[in-house]
């Protein structure tokens, strides 16, 4: 049986390790490559590891981040922010990526998508969607919740599986930072319309949000803030969810 | 000791690179036969279509000189794509010729209800104590992804299996040769012992 996973969310700007809440004011929380050796040591499943600079040389920057962070950290490693074509993946999964996050450029050309896909493999794409609630309504944003988009939630979520997106990751921009639990509503609407795995993202505060991701369907919870400040960690976390009766990996 | 890695772009070498290194071994790229004279322990990764990655080591000159490599007691692992070159034939990307090491033939996992690739961490149940698996409980979960599994022409040469919606062999070894469907390389703490113990390991069993 495959396993639920913890996947601490890694958010890089300038070299250095920070966190935001709803996207702004981004707050220096230390060294990504400590911290990545830390969670890859303390059990974490998964790392995704995000650059949040939109200016000049971000991929470049991205780049380095893998190649250092991926000679202390032996799990899968997501990396994304920026990433615009095939040649940006393909230095990327060179780096040390197992995977790439895609989020602007699906809105703009997927077949991008596709082409990383068919080179690498579908389970090394994901699609990142960013949401806001206006009004009682999921409103989609790109270039890190800066642009408003036009289509719907359920549209987009088929359209990128169907371009090659073998994961989804959905994250809540109200929520980010915030430690308030995940969106649940939002994560059970993509849960029921995504025929591949999702990644609950923004909002875990507290171990038991993270059962309440799994519990809405959610094959992996990424935390930042909830492992960023303070001395929680995945092996505690993972102890308290054994006893709850999730599947996770034994060590 | 001095651990070659089989660098003939069938697979992405970094990780398994950093991993080997972490734990204090010498790492070396095998790229051309001469390359194995120096070396004591082979690891072959791979990534990617048998047949493809059969052509490749062709044309580097290698298929004979890592059969011989392992035929003379010499340690060699294989690692997912690298385990399944190990058999004697493979279907993915046309049917093709492998390093016929360990019995058996590679072939499209075929259950319907569940996705492919299989991805992710999921357990391997041991038949049998190896060296390699020296220090590592049984049921214990690895990293995956793959699309094709082994059918294993001989049982003795399983030494775990797992369950994905069918069983099949997720570990395999005879001789001096030993492969893992899964990557020890992104397999965290269990993963680093068995690259670990395999570097460290004689072969003489």
């Amino acid at each position: 049986m495959l396993k639920r996973r913890i996947i601490p969310i890694e958010l890089l700007s300038g070299g250095r390790l920070v966190k935001t809440r709803g996207f702004h004011d981004p707050r220096d929380v230390g060294d990504p490559v400590k911290s990545s050796k830390v969670y890859s040591d303390q059990d974490a499943d998964e790392l995704v590891l995000l650059q949040i600079d939109r200016e000049g040389r971000q991929l470049v920057a991205l780049v380095e981040a893998v190649t250092r962070i991926a000679e202390y950290c032996f799990v899968p490693l997501t990396a994304g922010g920026g990433i615009s074509s095939l040649d940006d993946a393909a230095g990327l999964f060179t780096a040390g990526a197992d995977k790439v996050l895609l989020n602007s450029i699906t809105y703009r050309d997927r077949s991008v998508l596709t082409r990383i896909a068919e080179r690498y493999g579908r389970q090394a794409v994901v699609a990142g969607i960013d949401v806001r609630e206006e009004e009682g309504r999921f409103v989609l944003y790109s270039r890190c919740g800066r642009q408003r988009e036009s289509v719907t939630l359920g549209a987009h979520v088929a359209d990128v599986v169907a371009a090659g997106a073998g994961e989804l990751m959905i994250q809540s921009i109200d929520r980010d930072g915030m430690m308030q639990g995940y969106d649940l509503g939002l994560l059970r609407k993509v849960v029921a319309a995504s025929p591949v795995p999702v990644i609950a993202a923004a909002g875990a505060g507290h171990f038991l949000h993270l059962k309440e991701a799994f519990d809405a369907g959610a094959d992996g919870a990424a935390c930042g803030s909830l492992f960023n400040f303070g001395d929680n960690n995945p092996l505690r976390a993972k102890s308290f969810l054994k006893n709850q009766g999730i599947p996770l990996k034994r060590i | 000791m001095s651990i070659g890695i089989v660098d003939v772009g069938i697979g992405n070498i970094g990780s398994l690179r950093n991993a080997v290194l972490s734990q204090g071994w010498d790492v070396v790229s095998v790229q051309a036969e001469d390359d194995l004279e120096a070396i004591t322990h082979l690891l072959l990764p791979g990534v990617g279509a048998f047949g493809a990655a059969m052509e490749q080591l062709a044309r580097a000159g290698l298929v004979e000189p890592i059969r011989r490599f392992a035929m003379a007691g010499r340690p060699l692992m294989g690692i997912c794509l690298g385990m399944q070159l190990l058999a004697d034939r493979g279907a993915e990307g046309g049917d093709a010729a492998g390093l016929a090491l360990i019995p058996g033939q590679v072939v499209a996992m075929t259950h319907s209800h569940l996705p492919l690739p299989h991805v992710g961490w999921n357990e391997a149940h041991q038949l049998r104590p190896h060296p390699v698996l020296r220090g590592i409980r049984d049921d214990i979960d690895f990293y995956f992804v793959h699309s094709f599994r082994l059918a294993a022409g001989d049982a003795t040469a399983v030494l775990a299996e797992t369950e994905y919606g069918e069983r099949f062999p997720s570990i395999v070894a005879k001789g001096s040769v030993i492969g893992t469907q899964f990557h020890p390389e992104k397999s965290q703490t269990n993963g680093l012992r068995m690259l670990d113990n395999f570097c460290a390991w004689d072969a003489a069993c």
